[in-house]
């Protein structure tokens, strides 16, 4: 056991009866939370998606206060060094998933100075301790370094460093390398092991991918939606006595993978060929820059009955070759071509196909689920394609039934898609994406990281619905950097790198697994 | 640690770029600029006839030079200015009273009421000049650091407009040559936009809270300095206007709005 700490810089947490109800809702989001946290203690909050493991870090963050960026009905007692939590702003720092969203000012040095401002730290001290913190995450730029041009892992290591400067008592860390690609993922990990040796701060972490984080931390908590707190001890205790039940309700427990039940993959003709294709990254607003290329003579096959995986950094170009396959961007030179029996429907490159006849064949699932939502229920969302497509009412209504039975989604079906939850979210833009094509599946269907942020079980339905149109006989193309979704499911995996694409590996179609 | 020199602020990337005179407006004080800009635009207004407009115009445009002001920027700035003179100048000609030379008179006082705002902007650095409006003309800290921040998110708004686009395409919707099906559409990518741009606002401002934003007065990182060359520029501009007004009044081409 680690002592308490080592230089009484850790807050002591302190809740009890605490409950939290969103504004407008009907449940709590957690109740009757009984639970201290000693100063230095590290805790990993646990509980399956929808458990209310963000809105508690962010009521520590002392954001729920009449006058904090949250509204809602709170009970019970929160407190931090014996305070209630809104009055010790500045004393706890919060790092969250998005860095994009947590980055303030233009320029690198003066997003750290933005928190010692608002503490009102005077100015002859300030950039002392913005250079302090930029040296302790290992930034690689100097101040003036524009925060736009950096990758995800630089920039979430900035939003660090601007809490670091801070000085916090309390750590919070909501999913920090969520976001990231594995790289990136790995370099934020390795500057929080580091900070955390040689910090006293009190720390609570709330991470998706519990592997990768149960070194950093000597406690696990696990709470329960609408409730309170479950399991608590130390982590090799809580997984022993709990892993089973917290597997089962979607939690990633270490050393309890999921086992989707794939089958062999059939293979079958090329279907989607780019043929020497060079590829752009979308040009940025403003700016001097011009849009880059990203990948040259490219030439990709997509086969009938096979899962073909793009894997990369962020930024490399997956997302980019992604969209050229689904036809829905132009390529900057070559072409993406129909091959086999989609150049039966039109022989004409992808991207020159009426929208229409291209949903019907290729369905794309984006990474943001809402970006493809186009009307106001999930039933409509469904019925929409077939109704297109010229079906009648009863027939565009059977279809969206069974979608909607075979996606879960039947208790939903006259919800608004934009107010369900992550996971709902991505099954509703799988299930629309699967209701376009003739025969309930169009032949080839494009995903962009479906399994991102997903529960187990969320995980384990999409790898054995994909293997189900696998086995049909359909194409799946997928950008993912999900270790677990390329050893379940890909047949081919082309690396995205340097401004090209190489096959990394192909395995026999009568593989079995 | 203790290498960095304590009072050390961080220098404006426009003050501490090379180029001497060339980039002279880029050191200008953001909130000078500003002033400037809307006393000559503001005091323009009365004055109708092309004289008094063209001589602010002639000397603003002489400042161009000294703007620092990358040569592309300028280029992508001047086609819209230039297409407002000549279109107002245009409609004046075909529909006004004044036949050629109010024409001209219009044109070239739009132009001249435009160009010291535009000058004042491009020339500016957002985080400059919110440092300006803080800290030398008294603007309350939460909009102006909102306004910054929210600046920030406008390149991820032109991302998120490209893949909204993307995905009606992939959801099979287009709309073809029909109009009406075109508007749909549009306003349809628009809500999908705006429900985006409030997630990602709303984020923004719960990890301004986080960082203790609105707790308590602020401190500043960074001096806005005000320079000699600063004031110089605030007394040049109602001096520019009143020897404007006075060639023109000499020449006897003055002519006021309501005159």
């Amino acid at each position: 056991m680690r002592t308490a700490n080592h230089d009484g810089a850790g807050a002591r947490v302190e809740l009890s009866g605490w409950g939290w109800r969103h504004a407008g809702r009907a449940e709590y989001a957690l109740r009757g939370v009984d639970l201290v946290i000693e100063p230095g203690e590290r805790v990993l909050l646990l509980g399956s998606s929808g458990a209310g493991k963000s809105t508690l870090l962010h009521a520590l963050a002392g954001l729920t206060g009449p006058d904090g960026a949250l509204t809602g009905e709170e009970e019970g007692r929160l407190l931090v060094d014996g305070q209630p939590a809104n009055r010790r702003r500045g004393a706890v720092g919060l790092v969250a998933q998005d860095p994009e969203s947590q980055l303030v000012m233009a320029r690198a040095g003066d997003d750290v100075a933005f928190g010692l401002e608002n503490l009102g730290v005077p100015r002859e001290r300030i950039w002392a301790r913005v250079d302090e913190a930029l040296a302790r995450v290992g930034f690689p730029h100097g101040r003036h370094h524009p925060t736009a041009a950096l990758s995800g892992g630089e920039k979430q290591r900035l939003v660090i460093a601007g809490v670091l400067a801070m000085r916090p008592r309390l750590l919070l860390l909501d999913e920090p390398t969520a976001n990231l690609d594995p790289a990136g993922a790995r370099l934020v990990r390795g500057v929080l092991a580091r900070l955390l040796a040689d910090t006293g701060a009190t720390l609570v972490l709330v991470e998706h991918r519990v592997a990768d984080v149960v070194d950093l931390v000597d406690r696990v908590v696990v709470v329960e939606p609408g409730g309170g707190v479950v399991a608590d001890g130390a982590p090799r205790t809580v997984f022993a006595d709990h892993g089973r039940t917290l597997a089962e309700r979607g939690v990633w427990v270490p050393g309890v993978d999921p086992a989707p039940r794939t089958g062999r993959a059939p293979g079958g003709p090329a279907l989607v060929e780019a043929v020497r294709c060079a590829l752009r990254a979308p040009a940025p607003l403003g700016r001097r820059r011009r849009a880059a290329t990203v990948l040259r003579d490219v030439d990709v096959t997509v086969e009938a009955g096979s899962a073909t995986a793009l894997t990369g950094a962020n930024g490399a170009g997956k997302s980019t070759l992604l969209t050229a396959l689904a036809g829905l961007a132009k390529p900057a030179a070559g072409q993406v071509l129909p091959r086999g029996p989609l150049a039966d429907a039109d022989p004409r490159p992808l991207v020159r196909w009426p929208a229409r006849r291209l949903a019907r064949h290729v369905g794309t699932v984006f990474q943001h689920a809402e970006d493809q939502f186009v009307t106001a229920t999930v039933r409509d969302e469904l019925r929409f394609a077939p109704l297109r497509a010229g079906a009648d009412e009863a027939e565009a209504a059977a279809r969206a039934d069974e979608l909607l039975d075979r996606m879960r989604l039947a208790h939903l079906a006259d919800k608004h898609p934009y107010t369900l939850s992550g996971g709902e979210k991505r099954r509703l833009s799988v299930a629309t994406a699967l209701s376009s094509g003739p025969r309930h599946a169009p032949d080839v269907l494009v995903l962009d990281e479906p399994t991102f942020g997903q529960d187990t079980r969320t995980w384990v339905e999409l790898v054995e619905l994909l293997d189900g149109l696998r086995a049909q006989g359909r194409a799946i193309v997928l950008a993912t950097h999900d270790p677990l979704l390329l050893h379940h499911l890909a047949d081919v995996e082309l690396r995205v790198a340097d401004g090209a694409v190489t096959e990394v590996l192909r395995t026999g179609t009568e593989n079995t697994r | 640690m203790n290498s960095a020199p304590l009072t050390e602020t961080a220098p404006p990337p426009g003050r501490s770029r090379p180029g001497g005179v060339r980039s002279w407006l880029l050191g200008v004080n953001p909130a000078a600029k500003l002033i400037t800009a809307v006393v000559l635009s503001l005091g323009l207004i009365p004055a109708v006839d092309p004289v008094t407009g063209g001589v602010v115009l002639a000397v603003t445009a002489a400042v161009v030079p000294f703007s620092g002001i990358g040569r592309s920027t300028l280029l992508v700035l001047s086609v819209p200015f230039l297409l407002m003179g000549v279109s107002t100048g245009v409609v004046n000609l075909l529909y006004g009273q004044e036949g050629a030379w109010g024409a001209f008179g219009a044109a070239v006082r739009l132009l001249a009421i435009a160009l010291p705002g535009l000058l004042a902007a491009a020339s500016s650095d957002p985080t400059d000049l919110a440092d300006a409006l803080v800290q030398r003309l008294r603007v309350p800290e939460r909009p102006a650091m909102g306004v910054l921040a929210a600046l920030r998110l406008a390149p991820l708004l032109a991302d998120q407009w490209r893949t909204v686009t993307l995905a009606r395409r992939a959801r099979g919707l287009e709309a073809g040559r029909n109009p009406l099906a075109a508007l749909s559409i549009f306003l349809g990518k628009l809500f999908a936009l705006l429900v985006r741009a409030i997630r990602t606002g709303t984020l923004l401002a719960t990890a301004m809270d986080a960082r203790a934003f609105g707790t308590g007065p602020r401190s500043h990182a960074r001096v806005s300095r005000w320079r000699t060359a600063d004031t110089l520029l605030v007394v040049a501009g109602p001096l520019l206007l009143g020897a404007a007004y006075a060639v023109s009044a000499h020449l006897g081409t003055l002519r006021l709005l309501f005159g």
